[in-house]
């Protein structure tokens, strides 16, 4: 038990004293007992790891897999503080089945072969058992193969386009459905919209979105007055400003990430065009604390953004975790939803794992489905038969001080529907 | 498509149009011509020419950050420092990039190609350690943002124009260096014939690092203002640096008026063409356009006459 933490745990880690602190206190009066009560609070290895996993009999390895060089780096950065967060939290709260977390991170260098290279090492070198990581989804679709073939587990945390559900994911970010009809409803009802610009970038998120959208808006017999993409990076929207001016539609709905982001926020705002008056009103789903930060406050000032998670949330297990996040990463950092979904990763993992009483990777799937956590910051959520997050859904109003200010939350929790009917 | 607007609005919207087209023009003119220097008469493919651009634009930030510090009240005037700021940093690192990398390859014009990516991959992992992996928010004083209006309908984004007269001002700056100077005969002396030169007593070395540094200190200034129009983050250089070489071979590599020609050309080509179709469509006729002319004429659209 008073064996040295293993050099993994505490590569960069500023805690490390103060818990070797607390694992010693922690060991003091483990040390008196009998064996037979030492393995009453941590299960046997051989009774909770059947199919050879790393798993030892006070840790247990997991894999941390994003992008941390690259383009990519920019929103994933977030998402590896989060999970490294959760997991020494859970660390210092005993860990998971009387085991310490240890994790192994990789790089996945913002090139999709090398997600599936480095997933494929985790899983068969490493034997990890579960894997935080993915962000874009053409970085999940190159690893779902590996994780099907070797049966892994994958806590994926962005919000994406659905029309996905692997026996080996869980979703912790939303799918669209869940993002964009609640949003639409919102303006509909709220602000009376009646006309919709769809704007994204040129792939398949915005693509499938934008889609959905469409759908829904001609559902509820309002107006599309015109869509269209750009390609990613672009930095040129003074034509597509100019076409917005001339449509005069109620509502921008722009779905543009990464540096477009940017060019986009300034120039509609040099274009003349003041978010804050809502004439158009601008609602967006992919600009996060974290993108305001590169685009600058005072340049989206007034848009509208409709997402599961925002920094700003008026609840005490966010205030908590805003409290820990900052405390660990530093003051002026900003938490953005994508970060929040892959801090719910390790944890609903943890639970689920107690639940199945085992870390074998079939048990914790069939314990997933009805797994629910009440300290997520952004409230209560379960995990669905579909491997999906049953999750609210708010509107933001952006503020000049790069936050958003929470204006609706859904009544309920929306149910993840990856395959929406008549949406296709 | 146009049956529903009044005369009025179509006509705002058309100045408005020709506006934003004359603003991609300014913008292409500016990322392309430290890159029509360097590639055009010194024949180095500059891989990095992205990088120098952040790194100017990293410079703006900082320079932001140190006048909201120490001299708020003088922060209106700021932008004019930071690009001053800017040149002077890219400038010096280009001269050290040149006397470091770029001399030593000369003979080898293609490995010039290799030895810039990777310089540009090194710059964007220190740019990642020092700023950080995320993008940065270069705040911009009032009297930049927002628009300017005309008419009741036509609007004119300030920023807009700034970067018009500052891409005019540059234009005849470098028009003045490289045909009305002293140094500007030498450069254009070591393009033609560098032995030539060399035998009537140019220091082509030192002609080399000086026209490798200006290039570099131009793309330093246009990074800086393209702070008001794009991102600044480590990575973002890679947007700039494919419509800057279509701009410049488009143009014809060794010429100046060249780059003025097709950026002209490019910019209204796509503004028009983003106006009435899509964004991704604008863009893929405007590469299959000007592969087509490329195909046609594979000189660029001007060459100089140059007995070989």
């Amino acid at each position: 038990m008073m064996k040295k933490a293993p050099p993994k745990a505490t590569r960069d880690d500023s805690q490390a004293s103060r818990r070797g602190l607390l694992k010693m206190l922690a060991a003091l009066p483990a040390s008196l007992m009998l064996a037979s009560q030492i393995s009453w609070a941590a299960p046997a290895t051989s009774e909770v790891n059947t199919s050879g996993l790393a798993v030892t009999d006070d840790t247990v390895t997991v894999g941390i897999l994003h992008s941390i060089t690259g383009t990519m780096a920019i929103s994933e950065t977030g998402s590896v503080q989060a999970e490294k967060l959760a997991i020494e939290q859970i660390n210092a709260t005993g860990g998971v089945l009387g085991r310490q977390i240890e994790y192994i991170q990789e790089d996945g260098a913002s090139d999709w072969p090398t997600f599936a290279e480095k997933s494929k090492k985790l899983l068969v070198n490493d034997k990890v058992a579960a894997v935080f990581g993915c962000w874009t989804s053409a970085s999940r679709k190159a690893v779902l193969p590996v994780f099907e073939q070797y049966n892994g587990m994958l806590y994926y945390p962005t919000f994406y386009e659905g029309l996905e559900q692997s026996p080996n994911v869980i979703y912790t970010g939303q799918e669209a459905t869940q993002q964009i009809i609640a949003g639409i409803d919102w303006v509909v009802k709220e602000k009376g919209a009646k006309s919709f610009y769809l704007l994204g970038s040129d792939y398949i998120w915005p693509r499938t979105s934008n889609k959905i959208a469409r759908k829904h808006i001609e559902k509820l017999g309002l107006k599309v007055v015109g869509e269209e993409y750009y390609p990613l990076g672009h930095t040129q929207f003074n034509s597509v400003i100019n076409k917005i001016k001339l449509r005069k539609p109620d509502v921008i709905y722009a779905i543009v990430v990464g540096g477009s982001n940017v060019a986009f926020y300034k120039q509609l705002k040099a274009a003349g065009i003041d978010l804050t008056k809502e004439k158009p009103l601008l609602l967006t789903i992919s600009v996060t604390e974290d993108e305001i930060l590169g685009i600058g406050g005072e340049n989206i000032d007034g848009a509208y953004a409709a997402m599961k998670y925002f920094q700003s949330l008026d609840n005490p297990n966010n205030e908590a975790f805003v409290k820990a996040f900052k405390e660990r990463w530093g003051d002026d950092i900003v938490i953005g939803d994508v970060t929040q979904a892959a801090y719910l990763g390790p944890w609903l993992w943890k639970a689920a794992v107690e639940k199945a009483g085992s870390f074998d990777i079939d048990k914790v799937r069939a314990a997933s489905p009805g797994i629910e956590l009440t300290t997520a910051p952004e409230g209560y959520v379960r995990i669905h038969e579909n491997h999906h997050l049953w999750s609210k859904t708010r509107v933001g109003l952006a503020q000049p001080d790069g936050q958003y200010k929470v204006v609706y939350e859904s009544e309920d929790l929306i149910e993840p529907n990856p395959f929406p009917e008549g949406y296709q | 498509m146009f049956a529903e607007y009044t005369a009025s609005e179509l006509t705002a919207i058309f100045a408005m149009q020709g506006f934003a087209g004359l603003i991609l023009f300014s913008v292409l003119v500016l990322m392309a011509l430290g890159l029509a220097i360097i590639f055009g008469q010194m024949g180095v493919i500059n891989m990095a020419h992205g990088e120098f651009m952040i790194l100017g634009a990293y410079v703006t930030y900082l320079t932001s950050n140190l006048f909201s510090e120490y001299m708020p009240s003088l922060f209106d005037g700021y932008f004019f420092v930071a690009m001053a700021m800017a040149f002077l940093v890219t400038f010096l690192l280009g001269m050290l990039v040149e006397w470091g990398l770029i001399r030593h390859l000369y003979k080898r014009p293609l490995d010039t190609l290799l030895a810039t990516w990777g310089l540009s991959l090194i710059l964007q992992q220190i740019y990642r350690s020092v700023f950080g992996a995320r993008e940065v928010g270069v705040t911009l004083p009032d009297w930049m943002m927002g628009s300017y209006p005309l008419t009741d309908m036509v609007e004119v984004p300030i920023n807009g124009i700034f970067v018009m007269v500052l891409t005019l001002v540059i234009s005849i700056g470098i028009y003045f260096l490289m045909f009305r100077s002293r140094w500007g005969k030498q450069v254009r002396a070591v393009v033609q014939n560098r032995p030539m030169a060399g035998a009537v007593g140019i220091n082509t070395e030192k002609v080399d690092r000086l026209t490798f540094g200006i290039g570099c200190g131009i793309a330093g200034i246009a990074g800086s203002a393209f702070t008001m129009i794009g991102s600044t983050g480590p990575t973002s250089g890679q947007l700039y640096i494919v419509d800057t070489f279509l701009v410049v071979v488009f143009g014809g590599a060794q010429s100046l008026l060249g780059t003025i020609a097709s950026a002209f050309t490019i910019s209204q080509a796509q503004s028009t063409m983003e106006f009435f179709l899509s964004g991704s469509m604008a863009k893929v006729l405007t590469l299959l356009f000007v592969v087509g002319i490329l195909m046609l004429r594979p000189q660029g659209l001007f060459a100089l006459k140059i007995r070989r």
